[in-house]
Order: structure tokens, then C-alpha cells, then sequence
């Protein structure tokens, strides 16, 4: 666990700083996959640079919403330079819906460009454990395990391990491109169903889950949905790519 | 073995089994692995980090007297840790101070940890005297507190609900009043 990096009177946040090597690394996959995919690498650089940028504006402004009165009173914390007066949520919606926008203007293809993206998104979970490894968060529950680790006053699962070493084989899996290519939307929509089917496994040895009624825990629920609701999609791309196959007689 | 998966992925019936069985084996997955609040942070446990119960301590405060931290139970409490040679720490005192005397008639607690062991106690009261702090400080001549909160880097502050649980850790600084102000808001609110 190493959440700073000192340097001087220079206190580095080391998750931050995996992250942004995350994103950095996330935006060369992205364009090196682009082309195998048939998408066009600056176009979807530009998409990338947009929703990052609308992320910030959003995560900021949904900040500025949960305290309009303090930001009445203060209007240039809007333009504060402080990562603690962002709100996630808002941010990555604000992203999402730009990057929407942007490849429907741009004609885009959905799903090509989605697949193109996936290496990415899959090397940004990788960073994520590393940055969880750093600092500490997404930490085991209580466990008597050989190869439990002491993490805030007890021996626990080292969750963020598991969760770094699941989402390296996930990005593994993404980087090879099977031929023939079995329909658009295959890369992503198999990263979500392995990178949900993993969380959903996981967040049972978690020790900071938000737990429901009855002790069930959130993200558990959250996941087994994204992942029937991928499989779902992978269901529908597949039959429309057969019969769109059969039609042409392939 | 990526064949049978996308030949599954094609059958109507088999896919249907398929679907059929991730959600049986998910939902007993779920079910087995629910969890009583004693097993998670909402237990409860002493740590220096966001949902855990603040780590309590007993210390001396400058100008005499003494300060027991789970004593102001019932209250929000700012745990500040600083030392007068950080130029962060300094620069951040201000605000603090401010929304000290603010929130104070909302039960507000504001409490400054000088880690003494790294500093020297005439440099600190100096420094308080000279920017006329109105919150009281806490003298950590041993580092005891330093090292139950696990301290990385000067300036650390703690925001810890009217439960005792820490709701938000900040490393470094200097935080903008505003930051200050909307950390607390949460606070009273209740909301994270």
C-alpha cells in the first residue's frame, strides 16, 4: 500500500497517478486498435478527448449542483483545479452521453467502435486494481487464509489483487482478434460479460460492500445484470449477423 | 471451445438454458455470499479510512487541558494534521479557521493534531498566535497520532460524521475554503 508520493513538500496521489497512466495507455490501445476494426483512429481520438473533457465539466458541475449555494457564493470553484470537488457519478455520465453524441455526428459505427475501445477500457481496470493496490481501497473482508495479507488492523483477502490479476486476464483476452470475427459488438460485449461475471464473483470476499436488504450485496446484484444483459446482447448481435448471412447466402 | 460458446450464443433454446443457468448460478452465488453488517466497514472497525470508526486517542492540548477524541461523539469533527514548517498546512489554516467560527453554532468540531514529535511546540504555538486560530490544537509530542492514522503527507485531514465514522480522508493541500465548506455541508447532512 503506497497512497503518496512525496517529493519535497510534493505530495503525488500514486492511485491518481496510475489512472492517468491507465487513460494514457487506454487512448494508444484505442487508436491502434481503430484500424483493425475499420474505425477511423482520429475521429475516435477525438472522441475519447471529448468525453474526457465533458467527464471533468460534469464532474464538476454535479459537484457545484449538490452545493449551489456554496458555489453562488464562490462562482471561481468552479474553475478550482482540486479533484476533491468532483462528483464520479455526474462525470461519468457527462462522458458517456458526449462520447454518444460525438459518434453519432461523426457516423461512427456503434458497435466497431465500441470494440475498438475495449482494450482500453480493459487496461483502465487493470489500472484500477494497481491504483486500489496503492491505496489501499476495495480491501478483503476479515479472512484465515494462508495468503491473506494485514490491511487496516486485520488479516484480510487481498481483494485488490484478485481484482488486478482477473482484469489482466480479461485484457488479454481482448487483445487477440478472432478470425473470422464472429459480428460487431464481440470484443466489448465479451469484456463486459467477463469483467461483470468477475465482479460478481469477487464482491464476495469484498469487505467494503454497500450491502441491500437481507445482507445481499449491491454490486453482486449490479453485476449478475450487466452480465445476463451482455449475454443478451451477444444473443441478439449473433442471430441478426446469421441471418444478415444467410440473406447474402454466405 | 469459442465455437460451442458462439453456437449457444445462436440456438434460440440454448442460448434461453444458457441465460437460464448464469442467472440460477448468480443469484445462488449472491445469495450464499450476503453478508452481515459486522463483516464490512459497517461494522464498525477502528481504521484511519473512509467508513471506518475514527481510531480514538487522548492528548494534550496547547494552552493546556486535554482532548479525547470519541468525547466529541454526537458531533462532526475536522481532524487536521499539521506542522507549522508545511507551507500547505499554513496556507489552509485560514479556512479552516473561518468555517470553524461558522459552523460552529451547528455543533461543528474543528480540531488541529500538531505532530510535535516532527515540529517543535514554540514553532506551532507561534504560528497560531500569529494567525489568531480560534480552533483548539492538539499537541502530538510522541507521533503516537501520526502513526494510529497512518499519515503519509502534511497537511491530512479527517472528516468524521456525529458517529465517529470517517466519511472522507483529504491528503495534502491546501484545501480551498469552498472544499472545506462542502465537506462539511455533507457532514451535517449526513450525505457522503
Amino acid at each position: 500500500m503506497y497512497p503518496v508520493l512525496q517529493i519535497g513538500p510534493l505530495a503525488l496521489q500514486f492511485p491518481g497517478l496510475l489512472l492517468l497512466l491507465g487513460v494514457w495507455a487506454a487512448v494508444l490501445l484505442a487508436e491502434r486498435r481503430a484500424r483493425r476494426e475499420g474505425v477511423h483512429s482520429g475521429a475516435l481520438s477525438n472522441l475519447i478527448f471529448y468525453a474526457l473533457i465533458a467527464g471533468l465539466v460534469g464532474a464538476r458541475l454535479g459537484h457545484a449542483m449538490r452545493f449551489i449555494q456554496l458555489y453562488f457564493e464562490n462562482p471561481l470553484g468552479l474553475l478550482a483545479l482540486s479533484p476533491t470537488t468532483l462528483s464520479l457519478p455526474e462525470g461519468l455520465l457527462a462522458a458517456g452521453l458526449t462520447g454518444w453524441i460525438y459518434h453519432y455526428r461523426a457516423g461512427l459505427p456503434l458497435w466497431p467502435t465500441l470494440d475498438a475501445l475495449t482494450p482500453g477500457l480493459a487496461a483502465v481496470m487493470i489500472a484500477i486494481g494497481l491504483a486500489h493496490i496503492a491505496s489501499g481501497d476495495a480491501f478483503g473482508s476479515p479472512a484465515d487464509i494462508p495468503w491473506a495479507i494485514r490491511l487496516w488492523g486485520a488479516r484480510r483477502h487481498p481483494t485488490q489483487i484478485y481484482e488486478t490479476l482477473a482484469a489482466a486476464l480479461i485484457f488479454a483476452s481482448t487483445l487477440r482478434r478472432p478470425t473470422p470475427y464472429p459480428f460487431p459488438g464481440y470484443t466489448f460485449l465479451r469484456f463486459t460479460a467477463l469483467t461483470a461475471a468477475a465482479r460478481l464473483f469477487l464482491e464476495a470476499f469484498r469487505g467494503d460492500s454497500l450491502l441491500m436488504l437481507g445482507g445481499i450485496r449491491t454490486m453482486q446484484v449490479v453485476s449478475l445484470a450487466a452480465l445476463l444483459l451482455a449475454l443478451l446482447g451477444m444473443h441478439l448481435l449473433a442471430t441478426r449477423t446469421q441471418a444478415a448471412d444467410s440473406r447474402l447466402g454466405l | 471451445m469459442r465455437s460451442i460458446f458462439l453456437a449457444w450464443l445462436k440456438d434460440r433454446r440454448r442460448w434461453a438454458l444458457l441465460m437460464t443457468a448464469v442467472a440460477l448460478l448468480g443469484a445462488i452465488w449472491t445469495a450464499t455470499s450476503s453478508a452481515s453488517p459486522q463483516e464490512t466497514t459497517q461494522g464498525r472497525i477502528p481504521g484511519p479510512r473512509q467508513g471506518f470508526l475514527a481510531p480514538d486517542f487522548e492528548l494534550e492540548l496547547l494552552g493546556g487541558g486535554s482532548f479525547v477524541l470519541s468525547e466529541l461523539r454526537g458531533s462532526p469533527v475536522i481532524l487536521n494534521l499539521w506542522a507549522s514548517w508545511c507551507p500547505p498546512c499554513r496556507l489552509e489554516m485560514p479556512a479552516l479557521d473561518t468555517v470553524y467560527a461558522e459552523y460552529q453554532d451547528q455543533h461543528l468540531q474543528i480540531v488541529g493534531v500538531n505532530i510535535t514529535a516532527q515540529d517543535s511546540e514554540g514553532a506551532a504555538a507561534g504560528l497560531v498566535r500569529a494567525m489568531g486560530l480560534r480552533f483548539p490544537i492538539a499537541l502530538d509530542r510522541e507521533g503516537g497520532v501520526a502513526r494510529l492514522y497512518q499519515m503519509r503527507a502534511f497537511p491530512t485531514t479527517f472528516f468524521i460524521d456525529a458517529q465517529g465514522v470517517v466519511q472522507r480522508v483529504i491528503v495534502g493541500g491546501p484545501m480551498s475554503e469552498l472544499t472545506l465548506r462542502s465537506e462539511v455541508e455533507a457532514l451535517l447532512a449526513g450525505v457522503d
